[in-house]
């Protein structure tokens, strides 16, 4: 393989680590610098153990050094990617955001990525978005006035670190946000939750759309397209539930399996954010490659 | 002795399970009005998963979370309106800024019991403005008392004034109560309190346990109306608590009232005690005097609850039941 697109990664939480392993086996892309905020932290040790380079200085060691990388992966927070955002827009880098800041373009690969493709800040939603907005846009297709849909998100609470705890509200703002405007939904309603039980859960989310006489065949047909789309990229994904009529809702539930990088393979709300974010990236990269 | 035990009275959001979330608007404003003065510290109004709790999965409510509590707080005076809040189900921007300004002064910030992180944002929120912000660990059985002890340091730090640990599952024995709240209340500088379920038929047992061991908040519901098989009966807790020489300040008849009349009505199954066999129980007298009081009381259009009160005066013993003919005509003759 030739050349690789030289990535930094903004934080060092679970997002970050996971980003940064998973990234090793990528034949586009290499982290080229890990950038946390204290040089003892668990992340950072992880990158050094990897020989990536690491600092801790924060958006300061991009400022410095803007050689340093072609793309920025963001995995901070909400709150610090308001203040990342203009300054990697200044320094011309692409930026992939991981928090459920909103300020980029809205991205799901398997409904937009082209477009996405052509503007500097993509945002990534939130695990939940990637994971469920896909069954509830396929949904849509085939029922396109839908006005309501519900999103079950279950979280192993031990893949879901104090970052995510700290932007549990953008965290649900977001991803019904993004639900509402990729379904063209009214309103789109999330409801979370962590499950702390020992050995964990597997990822889980589950779809309710409110629909009275549903094509439940055709919803079918676009439900397995889009799992088997996403599979291509998170092979863990799949359809555990459904699509079923009950509620006046048809039902559909997923769970993420994660391919145990960072942590364990319960942790698939890692894997479907980290593998949408470095599709999108393998994307631009055969595009400036 | 004095007692510093406030009630939490969970009866219009716990309940709300029990009815598929579907409270009307009339109950609470008669609930609120009549039970405004009976001692209440706070009635905690709303969906029974809380604010934002509202969904098909876990059902719909009939109205709007917000015209519920503005309906509760136009019919309170002297007792404080509360909210439970599970941090994302509900969020600040879109339920709590809402909720206080419909009137909400009270706080149960709820998390799963390992999981006290989970109200971090919620906590420096409300704590900002708002001195009664607790923490509430659901599911509290999961894990031991050390366990809840770590985490109980942890929304101390937050700035929590105290912490309700809610057996959500009904799961939780005497021994787990007297040693998780001892265990919380000597370790900690919170107020510590206890949410019961009858699902063992312990909810009243471990509330009282609760107290024993220094627990100063206990959240319960009258008629223990609420999810499955129901809560800590406020008026039998009252009771027991009267009974045993610590009474609250609570106007306990007034509750007898409040539950035969506007909360029994409405329960799709009774799941508590009638008042008037906490009134059995209370007054000492052999349980199966009910079917003759209920008779007398019928015939002579009286409370059976004063005739309960009378036959323990007189300490009347199995047997005795030919009493209560007597004693209704005379509280008859008293009435007119």
């Amino acid at each position: 393989m030739g050349k690789k697109l030289r990535a930094a990664i903004l934080g060092t939480g679970m997002i970050a680590t996971d980003l940064l392993i998973k990234l090793q086996r990528c034949e586009l892309i290499e982290c080229s610098i890990f950038i946390g905020r204290r040089e003892d932290s668990e992340g950072i040790k992880i990158a050094k153990s990897l020989g990536v380079a690491t600092s801790a200085k924060g958006i300061e060691a991009i400022v410095e050094n803007p050689d340093i990388c072609d793309i920025v992966f963001d995995a901070t927070s909400a709150g610090a990617h308001l203040t990342h955002a203009p300054i990697l827009e200044k320094l011309g880098k692409l930026t992939l955001d991981l928090t459920p800041s909103k300020i980029g373009k809205m991205c799901v690969p398997t409904i937009n990525l082209d477009e996405c493709l052509c503007c500097s800040n993509i945002n990534f939603i939130t695990c939940a978005g990637q994971a469920s907005i896909p069954l509830a846009h396929a949904i849509s297709k085939i029922h396109p006035n839908i006005e309501y849909f519900e999103i079950v998100t279950a979280n192993p609470a031990q893949a879901v670190g104090m970052g995510s705890r700290k932007n549990v509200d953008e965290y649900v703002h977001t991803t019904g946000d993004a639900a509402e405007l990729f379904t063209g939904a009214t309103k789109c309603k999330i409801l979370p939750t962590l499950n702390s039980t020992e050995p964990p859960m597997t990822m889980r989310n589950t779809v309710y759309a409110l629909i009275e006489n549903p094509d439940l065949k055709e919803i079918s047909k676009a439900v397995a397209e889009t799992e088997r789309e996403i599979k291509k990229y998170a092979p863990g994904y799949r359809v555990v539930f459904g699509p079923a009529y009950a509620k006046g809702c048809v039902v559909v539930a997923v769970e993420v399996e994660g391919a145990g990088d960072y942590l364990p393979k319960y942790s698939g709300n890692l894997d479907i954010i980290n593998c949408a974010a470095i599709k999108t990236a393998e994307g631009y990269a055969k595009k400036v490659l | 002795m004095e007692n510093n035990i406030l009630i939490f009275d969970s009866t219009l959001r716990d309940g709300s399970h029990a009815i598929d979330q579907k409270l009307e608007l009339t109950t609470i404003a008669d609930y609120c009005r009549e039970i405004d003065d009976c001692g209440m510290h706070t009635v905690m109004v709303g969906h029974g998963n809380g604010l934002g709790g509202s969904s098909i999965h876990g059902g719909l409510l009939k109205f709007d979370e917000i015209e519920m509590l503005r309906t509760a707080k136009a019919n309170l005076k002297k007792t404080k309106l509360g909210v439970f809040i599970v941090p994302g189900l509900g969020t600040v921007q879109r339920n709590l800024i809402p909720a206080i300004e419909a009137g909400a002064e009270v706080f149960n910030v709820a998390t799963n019991c390992t999981e006290a992180t989970g109200t971090i944002s919620h906590v420096n929120f409300l704590t900002q403005k708002f001195s009664e912000v607790y923490v509430v660990f659901m599911m509290c059985h999961l894990a031991n008392a050390p366990t809840l002890l770590e985490q109980a340091k942890i929304i101390e730090e937050y700035g929590a004034k105290g912490l309700i640990l809610m057996d959500s599952a009904g799961a939780s024995t005497p021994e787990m109560v007297k040693e998780n709240i001892s265990t919380l209340v000597n370790g900690t500088s919170l107020k510590i309190g206890f949410h019961a379920h009858n699902n063992l038929g312990l909810a009243v047992a471990n509330s009282y346990t609760a107290i024993q061991e220094g627990a100063t908040i206990i959240d319960g519901t009258m008629r223990g109306f609420g999810a499955g098989s129901g809560n800590c009966q406020l008026e039998a807790f009252a009771s027991l608590m009267k009974k045993t020489g610590k009474p609250l300040p609570i106007n306990l008849k007034k509750m007898f009232n409040i539950s035969e009349k506007i909360i029994r009505p409405i329960m799709p199954r009774d799941c508590g005690i009638p008042a008037v066999n906490i009134a059995s129980g209370m007054t000492e007298i052999f349980s199966a005097f009910i079917i003759p009081v209920r008779l007398a009381a019928e015939k002579y259009g009286v409370d059976p609850i004063d005739i309960f009160e009378e036959l323990g005066r007189r300490r009347a013993a199995p047997g005795q039941e030919d009493l209560t003919l007597e004693i209704a005509q005379s509280l008859s003759k008293e009435k007119k």
